[in-house]
């Protein structure tokens, strides 16, 4: 008898294919909207999630300079720090991991006939600690090198790449403005930033060397300060605040010559954003599910008078209510699944050319997937089948003279 | 004293009110009228008379206000909407003025319909609904839709599918309500033909004197109630 009511409902299906169409399009519209925006969405998100662990979330920039909004390097008129500086915050500063020194200045490197315009950093070991950067081929500094300002370095991915193309960098020299200096290693890929910058763009000196054979003084410009797991940054930029006044000997009520910025606000203020993108998407997948059920709502209400005779002939000829109902639950439930699985195909293959077009992972959600397809199922499901209960209810004649 | 044989339908006391308040219809009032196996009866009336009513009682399609109606000795009225399908499942065909096929269903379809209710299996069906449709003169048109088929075929389909099941009762409905008087001399002549051949009860409304001559037994309703029931020659 199931059987029996499956093929009459695949029967009412063909025979009313317009209808049938229109219905599965609806579900196939709001789910495959809902989760191809969803999974974009959060594929991005994902996305700029993994960049601002890269940047590192426990990471201090410490500045010469007013404190303002934003990462950029502006050193104005106030005193650069030095060597003393990096080493007291170290010593003295409870739950730091690494305190690094960093002069950085853009300068063009040069081999044999290729050039590069790249970004020049004087740093130590502890950079990269607190940057994260494993060396991948040859070395980090020897203290030796660090101690006597050696003229060697570190490459990032790009300047090997634009210098050195597939061949083998390490032991050779590589022209610096005046300096010539020995590549000893490469560090491993950083990729993109969600700024779009290339974070792969670098050369790494000893500071001495930089400070000496470029800039000429013994300033450093920028302190990194990464601190440790489960140390509060709030509470380290307190301390790393309250040394340097100290240190630069800053009174009581006048203003900080410095500025310790956290990596956190800009992990903040992206993952803001990514809130809103979702946000938006979703908003707008839901407006499509809407829609979608609005249109399968219309086409099952338009159909009711049809429906309606239709019910009151297999009434008259002597179905029962539960017959009848079984046919259009089955019926409803073919449609439902029907639109739901297209839509479900065609949601990952919007999703997975986004993520694609957009660079971003693509994860698919399987909650979103099972929340539109329940929603898009249940609004196919109820507005075929109540119309249906409510006309099987009928006296026989009443449905088959339905207006 | 003879044995009486009870009738196969009879409406005691029938009343059908719609409405309330001062918007009441009383469609039937106080009907009574027996009808036994293998008659013909034509029931006739002006508009609003109540012989549709009537007759929507008689089939099992709606519930009298008051009164009782027994169909083969069984009270209609203590049933349930589900026990009423299954009398009309068994024992009664319909057929209406309006034909009501379903739409875009083949006429063998559409043939097959109450079969599918009684259980029946798919090829023993499709078996049923070919001789039904060869006995109202449609072999070769059992696969055209009701829209491929002109009125006289469409309720020669509805004809078909009422007498299918092989019921006890045909309903008819002004069964030639939409037709030319050729092709409702057709529909009359397959009428006559089921109820004489077959032995069918055929219990229709009509508004046409004519038709109504096909018939054996002439009720005639006028405000809900019967005003004339007379036994006649049947035409043809």
């Amino acid at each position: 008898m199931l059987w029996e009511t499956i093929k009459l409902a695949l029967q009412a299906i063909f025979r009313n294919a317009l209808r049938s169409f229109l219905t599965v399009l609806g579900i196939v519209i709001g789910v495959a909207a809902v989760i191809a925006m969803v999974t974009v969405g959060e594929g991005s998100t994902a996305q700029v999630t993994k960049d601002v662990a890269k940047l590192g979330t426990n990471l201090l920039m410490v500045r010469p300079g007013q404190p303002q909004q934003g990462p950029q390097t502006s050193g104005g008129t106030a005193a650069a720090f030095d060597m003393k500086d990096v080493e007291a915050i170290q010593a003295q500063v409870a739950g730091v991991r690494a305190a690094a020194p960093a002069n950085t200045r853009t300068m063009t490197a040069i081999l044999g006939n290729e050039n590069h315009s790249t970004s020049v950093t004087g740093t130590d070991s502890s950079y990269l600690e607190a940057r994260d950067m494993p060396v991948k081929l040859g070395r980090p500094f020897y203290e030796s090198e660090l101690r006597t300002g050696a003229a060697v370095c570190l490459l990032g991915q790009t300047v090997r790449r634009e210098l050195f193309g597939s061949g083998n960098p390490l032991g050779q020299d590589l022209r610096l403005k005046t300096i010539s200096c020995r590549v000893i290693g490469v560090i491993d890929e950083q990729g993109v930033s969600s700024f779009g910058t290339d974070q792969d763009d670098f050369v790494l000196l000893p500071i001495k060397a930089f400070q000496r054979r470029i800039a000429g003084n013994s300033d450093v410009s920028i302190i990194f300060v990464a601190v440790r797991d489960g140390v509060s940054t709030v509470k380290a930029k307190g301390e790393i605040e309250r040394l340097m006044r100290e240190r630069r000997r800053i009174s009581a009520g006048e203003e900080d010559d410095f500025n310790v910025f956290d990596m956190k606000q800009i992990a903040s203020v992206l993952t803001g954003i990514t809130g809103v993108l979702t946000g938006l998407l979703s908003a707008v997948a839901a407006v499509s599910l809407l829609v979608g059920g609005i249109g399968i709502m219309n086409i099952m209400l338009v159909s009711v008078t049809e429906r309606t005779r239709e019910i009151g002939i297999r009434l008259a000829v002597g179905a029962q209510e539960r017959q009848v109902l079984m046919q259009f639950l089955v019926e409803a439930i073919v449609l439902s699944l029907l639109g739901g699985l297209i839509g479900i195909m065609l949601g990952l293959a919007l999703g997975a050319l986004g993520a694609n077009l957009l660079r971003v992972p693509f994860s698919p959600n399987p909650l979103i997937v099972l929340l539109a397809f329940g929603f898009s199922a249940m609004v196919g499901v109820v507005f075929g089948y109540f119309p249906a209960r409510r006309a099987a209810r009928l006296n026989p004649i009443d449905a088959l003279r339905h207006q | 004293m003879t044995p009486e044989v009870p009738p196969l339908m009879s409406l005691e006391a029938i009343t059908k009110v719609y409405g309330t308040g001062d918007a009441e219809v009383r469609a039937l009032d106080g009907v009574d009228l027996a009808i036994a196996e293998k008659e013909f009866v034509a029931i006739m009336g002006p508009s609003g008379s109540g012989k549709s009513t009537a007759m929507n009682v008689l089939g099992c399609l709606d519930a009298p206000s008051d009164g009782h109606y027994r169909f083969m000795g069984v009270d209609v009225g203590a049933l349930s909407l589900d026990q009423r399908a299954l009398l009309r499942r068994n024992y009664i065909g319909f057929v209406f003025q309006g034909y009501n096929l379903l739409a875009r269903t083949s006429a063998l379809e559409n043939v097959e319909l109450p079969l599918i209710y009684k259980g029946i299996s798919a090829a023993e069906r499709r078996a049923q609904a070919m001789e039904a449709l060869a006995k109202v003169g449609l072999e070769g048109r059992e696969h055209h839709d009701p829209s491929q088929l002109s009125g006289g075929q469409q309720q020669r389909v509805a004809i078909a599918r009422a007498i299918v099941g092989r019921p006890a009762v045909i309903m008819a409905d002004e069964p030639t309500g939409n037709l030319d008087t050729a092709r409702s001399r057709e529909i009359m002549e397959l009428l006559t033909r089921f109820n004489r051949d077959d032995g069918m009860t055929i219990v229709m409304v009509t508004h046409e004197a004519d038709m109504a001559d096909y018939a054996d037994r002439l009720v005639h309703f006028v405000d809900g109630r019967i005003d004339s029931d007379v036994t006649q020659q049947r035409a043809a």
